[in-house]
Order: structure tokens, then sequence, then C-alpha cells
């Protein structure tokens, strides 16, 4: 579905991301996690070239993806959800859903409508809908823009530290929506510094470090017996 | 004959109202066409500048750099005189229009690309994470955020446009300015100061002052929104 080939990338002399090799399978549910500026959010950011690899190929079902094809690819595959949520503060919240579903995928103001209303129930906030996200609390802004991600009906979502801005006690409405999504068969990649939720629904964690991959294996390896001593010592300081 | 109190120099003026309705109407005119040719060049060098294209932002910071920093009067003086004796006379109301709007471009330039700088970058990131190629980001979610941002200093700029037209005199132009000159200094008309110029200020601050005062109230309203 998502296949990182060798991917290399550097902001001037840093180098954020090291040869990195990385599938992502249909309907799977990878979740990245690793130290801040280990170069997490940068690859997911690579996924959908929000960030340009400086070497290496980045491929969504077998496509390679390049800057002019790139529109095309993630309009057809890829959704994100971000940290800093990003939805359109000049838009009511119908809005927000409805603009990709009727301006790229053509559908009708009443299918998109409808389509905006599903969502949004699924995500809790059907009494939203007229609203201006600004008014909106962190938690309900976030699980708006997660109904935004789902309202372009991708296969794949990228989740970009999608609790990391909210108050502590928001943090749990959006991972119960997002507990709730990762039942369905979309691909989710999730970079995030929640543990419970990794542990919970991950069906594969990959731990980042200084820009490269240095473990991955399924939640059970991880959180009994990681191998690589850089991985004990971060989970030994995460988990209380 | 020349004082403010005089009686005959109000009359003189009155008697030439003709003069002073036609500086004004070519004011007018040549500041419409000038703030359309910057509004043009505005909004092309402002989206080049804010592209990420190191070539167009380089276009876009030159042409702004060089207009910003040489006068009105000189680039006025070049396109005319240096035109005319190249043998394309282009006529002054022309040339006005031209230098008066390539001038005004530049700022209008600065005007859009802070405006448009002004969008968080997250906002392009949405956009572009939703499949939105640069005319959709651009259009549907970048400008209609911005254009708040743009408009009272896009607005005070248009008043300038309106107050430089007075460089025509330099070229001997028919604007206000000019024809005030004409009329103050002419064998016939000359001695009038006062008045003609009091007449002439007026005529400026007619239009000029609704529009500052617009741009004010708009900006008052915006920074009142934000507070919120």
């Amino acid at each position: 579905m998502i296949k990182l080939e060798q991917v290399n990338k550097y902001y001037g002399e840093l180098h954020v991301l090291k040869d990195v090799n990385l599938e992502v399978k249909e309907g799977e549910k990878l979740v990245i996690i690793g130290p801040s500026g280990s170069g997490k959010s940068t690859t997911v950011r690579c996924m959908n070239f929000l960030e340009e690899p400086t070497s290496g190929n980045v491929y969504i079902n077998g496509e390679k993806l390049t800057n002019r094809n790139k529109t095309k690819l993630i309009r057809d595959n890829l959704s994100m959800v971000f940290q800093q949520f990003n939805l359109y503060p000049h838009m009511s919240v119908l809005k927000n859903l409805t603009l990709a579903p009727m301006k790229l995928q053509h559908k009708t103001k009443k299918e998109a409508e409808k389509l905006a209303y599903h969502y949004l129930e699924v995500v809790g906030l059907s009494d939203k809908a007229h609203v201006y996200p600004t008014t909106l609390s962190g938690g309900q802004q976030q699980r708006i823009a997660i109904a935004r991600a789902l309202c372009a009906q991708s296969r794949i979502i990228l989740f970009d530290e999608p609790t990391s801005a909210l108050d502590p006690e928001t943090i749990q409405e959006v991972l119960d929506v997002m507990i709730k999504l990762a039942k369905e068969n979309i691909t989710m990649v999730v970079v995030t510094h929640e543990m419970g939720f990794a542990r919970q629904v991950a069906d594969r964690i990959v731990f980042m470090a200084d820009g490269q991959i240095i473990e991955e294996g399924t939640p059970e390896h991880f959180f009994e017996n990681p191998e690589n001593e850089r991985v004990k010592q971060f989970l030994g300081k995460i988990i209380r | 004959m020349s004082g403010i109190f005089s009686g005959g120099a109000w009359a003189k003026v009155w008697l030439y109202r003709d003069t002073f309705i036609k500086g004004f109407l070519n004011t007018i005119l040549v500041s419409a066409a000038a703030v359309l040719l910057s509004l043009a060049i505005g909004i092309i060098l402002g989206l080049m500048a804010t592209s990420g294209k190191k070539l167009f932002k380089g276009i876009s910071r030159v042409y702004v750099e060089i207009i910003q920093n040489t006068p009105l009067l000189l680039q006025i003086c070049f396109l005319y005189y240096a035109m005319a004796f190249s043998g394309h006379s282009m006529g002054i109301i022309p040339a006005g229009m031209i230098s008066v709007g390539i001038y005004h471009g530049a700022y209008m330039a600065e005007v859009v690309r802070a405006g448009i700088s002004s969008i968080p970058k997250g906002q392009a990131e949405a956009a572009a994470a939703s499949g939105f190629g640069y005319l959709g980001k651009m259009f549907y979610i970048i400008l209609p955020q911005s254009i708040k941002i743009i408009l009272p200093p896009m607005v005070n700029q248009v008043v300038n446009v309106i107050k430089n037209t007075s460089c025509l005199y330099i070229i001997g132009g028919a604007d206000l300015i000019s024809l005030t000159y004409s009329f103050v200094t002419g064998a016939n008309t000359g001695g009038a100061y006062a008045p003609a110029y009091l007449i002439s200020g007026l005529l400026f601050f007619i239009i000029c002052f609704p529009l500052s005062k617009v741009a004010g109230i708009w900006e008052a309203r915006l920074k009142l929104r934000d507070r919120r």
C-alpha cells in the first residue's frame, strides 16, 4: 500500500532520515513511536510528499510518488490528520467536510453533505455541523479533522501526532474515535506518544531514533521484550 | 489679488472651474488605470513571491527592490523621456498610468505577499494533503483567508496612487496638480495661488479621505475580530 525505499532527508546539513525502508500493508495499523526529533513526523510527511525525500523513493499502491503525480495520487489514496488540526477557519464545519469531496471528487452537494453528516456522527459531533471550527475545543476540532479525513474516503489515513496538541482531558475522546476507526479496513499510519493506544490498536510498531528505524514488531514483542537497548530506555521513561 | 480672502481670486478660480474639473477627471482617469495595473502586477508578483519556487521569488524580489528603492519621479522621467527621445513617444497620460502603476505594483506585491504569508503553513499543508493543487489551494483556502488581511493596506495603496499622480507634473502632465500650477502661473489666469491650491487640495481630499476612512474601519474591525 505504502512503501518507502531507501528514503533519506536532509535539512541543509542535518540528516533527519537515514535510509528508511518501510512497507505498510493494506488495512494495516502501523504505529510509529520514538523520542522527539527522531524523524517520525518526517517519515509520515514523506508518505504524502509534504516533505520531499532528498533521495529514495515512495510508492503508493505500487506507483512511484513524484511531484508531478502527487496531487492525483494523494487525492485518490491518502488523507491526513495533523497535530494542529489545520481546519479551515473561514468555513463552517460542514463546509470543511464537504469541500474536498465536492471540488475534487465532484460529488453533488447533497451527496457530500450526506457523507459529512454520516462521519460527524461517527466522531460524535453531529450537532456541530454549522458552527465555525475556532469555537470548538481542541479535542472537538481534532475529531472534526478526523471526520474531514474520512469524508475523502481514502484507503489510507496518516496521523501525525494527533493528540500532542490537546489538553489531557480531551485526549481520550480523540483516541476513542481512532480506536473505533481501527476496526474498519482503513490503512492507518499513526505517529504518537500514546503507548496505551499503540498497544491496543497497532498491528505493528516501528521505533525510530536518530532518523532510523531501530526496532519493529508486534505490540506484544515491543512492550514485553524489546531487544534494543535504546527502546528499553525509552519505554522505561515513558511508561509510568 | 492672491490672498485667501480676495474675492477676485475666488471669482477667477470659479471662472476657470473647467480647468480644475478637467484636471480632476484626468487624475481620476490616471489613478483608475494605475490602480488596475498595480493590482495586476501586485497579484502576480505577490503570488510569485509566495510560490516557493526560487526563480519566481527572485524575479519578484528584484522587481520590488528596484522599484521601491528609486524615486517615482525618476521612473516617470525615465519612461517618458527615454521613450520619447528614442522615438517611441507615448503621451503624458499613458506614461503616467504606466509608471504610477508599475511603481505601486511593487507596493501591492508586498501587500499581497504579506497577506498570503500571514496564513499559517498548516492551511496549505491541509489543502495539499487533501489533494488540492496550487490553484485549488489558493482559490478555496489561502486567498479567502488572506483577502481580509490584504484589503485594508491595499486601499491605502489606492490612496497613495491618487496622490502620486501629482508626479505627472514633472513631465508636464494634465493631472489636477499640473493644471493647478499652470493656472496660478498662467499669463492670463495667474495669481490666485491660495484659492487655487485650496480647491485642488479639497478635490484630492474628497476622494482620498473616504478611502482612508474605509481602510481604517476595515482594519479596526479586523483587529476586533482577531481579539475574539
